[in-house]
């Protein structure tokens, strides 16, 4: 079972961690000793390049491309470290998948964080977790302890010769802190306002120094592919992109859940693995990738779903938590939550994504109740047009949040256009408000 | 109103291990409102005294992040999932009745100081929706339902 479902095999169904000494009698930290030991750090950097590892954030940005732009130890300019962050600031709407590695697997995470850390030639490990994370935040501080007592973190790890240390930055709220330049200003100790790019962190990131972040996920992949090589990494997968994957069925379907299954799987089997659609049992449609994902019909359920096939298919991965609409959901409610949602929580800088998406949030509701105006449907398509996928401001936040309501238009113009013409939502008055 | 030894030392050993005085302004927060519920004026300037940054700076930080409360909550707080997958459960629904049992919106207490509302961010428990997280160590709670919440109710006025 942990070979095919190498990054969740191992957890136990109460989620309760392993100690130290549980986790190395399952095979942990052999990876570790060995890598540090025999292969350069520029030895583990191609094995997770060959190993197609795409970071699992929700950009699916290749690991190694990300990790090779981060100076060699000796090369970097000043004085001071190089960082490594793992980012578990999880809060994407529909995304539950980072909680189970964080609060069931934290030693993969800490074993995966060392090796990546040894890789990007960063001697400190910062994970940021979520406030609303309290157990995961417990399970990996408690790890770092027993990784540090034996001799896994702190100075020459197991007589390797490679200086790293880690610690936990415990969140206190604000989804624009899961975007990485926001994340480095709030452990600067600021407001999580993105930051313009370039320079990008691997040039000046935390503190002006080199820095990495990578997702939870991305992190756990990393001491599998180091103890059993890119080959059987990619192999994994049934598409080109490597590994599995820790997908998220959610919403309207019977049993919501987090299945890790090879990448590529298509929506299709994920949504039968979680008891099929609820509600009426017929789909309408669903977003891959969660919250600020564009939506897919029923054609879409073959599409096998990595980062490459679901583009194009005219969404995107994005964290690979998807979100499943039956017949009696009204795609526009769904849509006016999240504009809601992305409105309360944009950090405030960009003038298009502050005021912007407020406006939108409420012609939405107001669509919803049956009182828009057909000239409420321009405004929005206006607004996407500007501001979508690379848009007008510093960070994605309102360029993802185009993509759930452009592709909404795109899909559901007819049933935009009803709620105007009927004065009301024409699916809450066939199935009720909340039918589930 | 002064802050105890064992947490004027907690913040001075997060300045001095974790990347200096600003990287711990947060912590230093989180830290005062776990011992205390939430930040008051004196414990925030007394934190910034601490770590040689000014009030001002120190607010910036707690105004921003929306789970330092620079107001006093209740004793049991509600975060309520607004996630779509939990609208989609029916998460309207269960948060109507716990404010209409509860005779307060989003952001408010009880007049008695039992209960604090408050809507967050999708909580991660998509699998549990509608789903919220409750109290100071912030359990994960679904999928919610009009007994779930009795329960909930209960157990906080014991």
């Amino acid at each position: 079972m942990t070979e095919h479902k190498p990054l969740t095999g191992r957890a136990r169904p109460d989620r309760r961690p392993h100690s130290l000494d549980e986790w190395r009698k399952l095979g942990g930290y052999a990876a570790v000793e060995r890598g540090l030991k025999t292969l350069s750090p520029e030895q583990v950097l191609d094995m997770v390049d060959d190993a197609n590892l795409n970071g699992r954030g929700g950009a699916g940005f290749p690991a190694a491309k990300k990790w090779r732009f981060m100076p060699k130890s000796g090369q970097s300019p000043g004085d001071g470290p190089s960082y490594f962050i793992v980012n578990g600031d999880e809060m994407e709407p529909g995304a539950f998948k980072d909680r189970v590695l964080l609060e069931a697997v934290p030693h993969q995470l800490v074993e995966g964080a060392i090796l990546s850390a040894y890789a990007t030639h960063s001697s400190e490990i910062i994970v940021l977790i979520r406030d609303a994370y309290r157990d995961a935040i417990a399970n990996v501080t408690r790890a770092i302890a027993e990784a540090e007592a034996a001799g896994y973190l702190g100075r020459n790890v197991r007589g390797s010769g490679f200086d790293v240390k880690m610690w936990v930055h415990p969140s206190a709220g604000r989804y624009i802190v899961g975007e990485e330049t926001a994340l480095i200003e709030a452990l600067e100790g600021k407001r999580a306002v993105p930051r313009k790019r370039p320079p990008f962190p691997a040039q000046s990131g935390l503190w002006g120094r080199p820095t990495t972040v990578n997702n939870v996920e991305t992190v756990s992949c990393v001491s599998h592919i180091v103890a059993n090589g890119a080959q059987w990494f990619r192999a994994l997968s049934c598409t080109e992109e490597g590994g599995t994957k820790v997908f998220g069925v959610s919403g309207r379907v019977n049993r919501p859940g987090i299945f890790e299954a090879p990448m590529g799987t298509p929506a299709g089997e994920l949504i039968e693995q979680a008891g099929g659609v609820s509600g009426t049992g017929v789909l309408r449609c669903f977003q891959p990738g969660g919250g600020a994902s564009g939506f897919l019909g029923p054609d879409a359920l073959d599409v096998p779903l990595d980062f490459g096939h679901v583009a194009k298919a005219g969404s995107m991965f994005g964290t690979g938590t998807m979100i499943v609409l039956d017949q009696s959901a009204c795609p526009l409610a769904v849509i006016a939550r999240h504009m809601a949602f992305y409105a309360r929580e944009s950090c405030g800088w960009c003038t298009p994504c502050r005021d912007g998406l407020p406006w939108v949030a409420q012609i939405m509701f107001r669509l919803e109740r049956g009182e828009g105006r057909m000239e409420d449907l321009d405004v929005l398509r206006e607004t996407v047009a500007i501001a979508g996928p690379r848009g007008r401001t510093f960070c994605d936040l309102m360029g993802g949040a185009m993509a759930p309501l452009g592709t909404g238009l795109a899909r559901f113009g007819d049933l935009f256009e009803a709620h105007v013409r009927e004065g009301c939502c024409p699916i809450a008055r066939q199935y009720g408000r909340t039918a589930a | 109103m002064t802050l105890s030894t064992d947490l004027r030392s907690a913040i001075t050993h997060v300045m001095d291990h974790h990347g200096g005085p600003r990287a711990a302004m947060l912590e230093s927060l989180r830290m005062i409102q776990q011992a205390h519920g939430w930040v008051c004026d004196a414990h925030l300037e007394e934190a910034a005294d601490i770590l040689g940054v000014s009030n001002a700076e120190m607010e910036d930080i707690a105004t921003f992040y929306s789970l330092i409360f620079r107001q006093p909550v209740g004793e049991r707080l509600i975060l309520m999932c607004d996630g779509a997958s939990c609208y989609l459960n029916g998460g309207e629904d269960v948060r109507d009745a716990v404010m209409a049992r509860l005779g307060i919106g989003f952001g408010q207490t009880t007049p008695d100081g039992k209960y604090t509302l408050i809507n967050i961010c999708c909580v991660g428990g998509c699998d549990h929706a509608p789903a919220a997280v409750i109290g100071r160590d912030r359990k994960l709670v679904g999928p919610l339902t009009a007994d779930l919440i009795d329960e909930i109710l209960g157990e906080a006025a014991k």
